[in-house]
């Protein structure tokens, strides 16, 4: 029982996951990446590369931000390099984004050399998500939380991949809505988000897991 | 020696029809969340109360005029293929500014904002308008167009924060505005206000509304 406990606490594995992907969906409860949500949400194929794409950049930043947090920009965490009194933690916006954006242009290159396959369909996602406030949000999440590494790397990858579940859930609706008749003035923008509120409803019933 | 030659342009005031224009369109004809569908990651985040949502308007405003200001006198040494990373770190820069000014002043303020202050920086209002308005406009202009989509969204979001803390905790700004009478009558806070859900629907009723008076529809 004592173990069951501790497999489904706070801080662990499976529940930072859990949460993470569902209950805190980083779009649906803490609306993060809704810009990019919005105007990509229109084509379901779309929705579905830009959602990998999230999920991989989510996964390797949230981890890397963690360890630029831990090793350098933390109080006294310059102790290994001989700076024992460093506190260099007002650079914190800066060098997560500086290191977002730079994993983002690393991961492009890659994908452009290995798969031009998927690099084709992915197309302009990649480069927007350096200005996707979803990873931005992930990495300041992690740091606020002060997840340990292990967490860093679930909560990376569970974020990433709760934002990817609500954008293709999302689109498939709005394709489905396509032929509706909606009074003009709600169209578009309006009646995205009346529907964005049921979804967030509906991941919240997973609250009680 | 001829007379001075007045320059080919004519003296522009400092307060014409484009200066007027800059501030007055994003107000309403033309508002950041509106109708260019900029920044709602924010402005649904902050608003569970009407204080978070000023000092969240307050901040976007500042710090969009002030990377505008900023891209706008640099625009014309700004290599055109960095031009991102180099907004992404004036952006940063004046967000970071805010961020400990705040962490100076209102500390447990800026404790409940947590991540959001510095998630202005991937706002996609400051991007946007340094890319649409900061990147082809002189300084001045640039400062007023930055000022005008900072209060367009700090509006909207004070009705959003005000709705929601009137009916999501019966106050305002924290104090008590909904009578003990009525409680006692059996009226209950509305739980659903404070949660993500009633945020989405709320903006989505706004927006509506917003758009049945302007007349914008689209395709």
């Amino acid at each position: 029982m004592a173990a069951m406990l501790c497999l489904f606490s706070d801080e662990s594995l499976p529940s930072v996951f859990l949460r993470s992907v569902f209950v805190e969906n980083i779009l649906l409860s803490f609306f993060l990446g809704m810009c990019s949500y919005l105007a990509v949400s229109k084509r379901v194929d779309s929705a579905i590369g830009l959602g990998i794409a999230v999920v991989f950049v989510q996964a390797l930043t949230v981890p890397m931000n963690w360890a630029l947090q831990t090793y350098v920009l933390n109080e006294g965490a310059l102790g290994w390099a001989g700076i024992p009194d460093s506190d260099l933690s007002y650079l914190q916006f800066l060098t997560f984004i500086a290191s977002i954006a730079a994993v983002v242009q690393v991961v492009e290159m890659a994908v452009d050399k290995f798969s031009p396959k998927l690099y084709a369909a992915l197309g302009i996602f990649l480069p927007l998500i350096a200005v996707n406030c979803a990873i931005l949000g992930g990495s300041l999440f992690m740091a606020e939380r002060k997840y340990d590494f292990a967490q860093s790397v679930t909560y990376g990858f569970g974020s990433g991949l709760g934002w990817a579940l609500a954008i293709v859930s999302m689109a498939t609706i709005r394709w489905r809505m396509r032929t509706a008749n909606i009074p003009g003035p709600l169209r578009g923008l309006g009646i995205t988000f009346i529907t964005t509120g049921l979804v967030a409803m509906a991941f919240m019933t997973f609250s009680g897991i | 020696m001829t007379a001075t030659t007045t320059p080919p342009v004519a003296k522009r005031s400092l307060f014409g029809k484009d200066e007027l224009k800059a501030i007055k369109d994003p107000l309403w004809d033309n508002n950041p969340i509106a109708l260019q569908v900029l920044g709602i990651c924010s402005a649904l985040a902050v608003t569970t109360r009407l204080d978070k949502a000023l000092v969240m308007g307050i901040g976007v405003t500042l710090v969009t005029a002030l990377a505008n200001v900023i891209i706008s006198t640099i625009r014309n040494f700004i290599p055109n293929k960095i031009r991102i990373i180099v907004q992404l770190v004036v952006v940063s820069g004046v967000v970071i500014v805010f961020d400990q000014i705040l962490k100076a002043y209102m500390f447990d303020l800026s404790k409940q904002l947590s991540v959001f202050v510095g998630l202005i920086i991937t706002n996609c209002i400051v991007m946007g308008r340094l890319e649409a308005y900061a990147m082809s406009n002189p300084p001045w202009r640039s400062f007023l167009d930055g000022i005008g989509n900072g209060l367009g969204y700090m509006w909207i979001l004070a009705i959003v924060g005000s709705i929601r803390e009137i009916f999501g905790s019966g106050k305002l700004l924290g104090f008590q505005v909904v009578p003990q009478a009525l409680y006692d009558a059996g009226y209950v806070n509305n739980g659903l206000m404070v949660l993500a859900p009633g945020a989405f629907l709320l903006l989505g009723i706004i927006v509506w509304v917003q758009r049945s008076i302007s007349g914008y529809v689209e395709k």
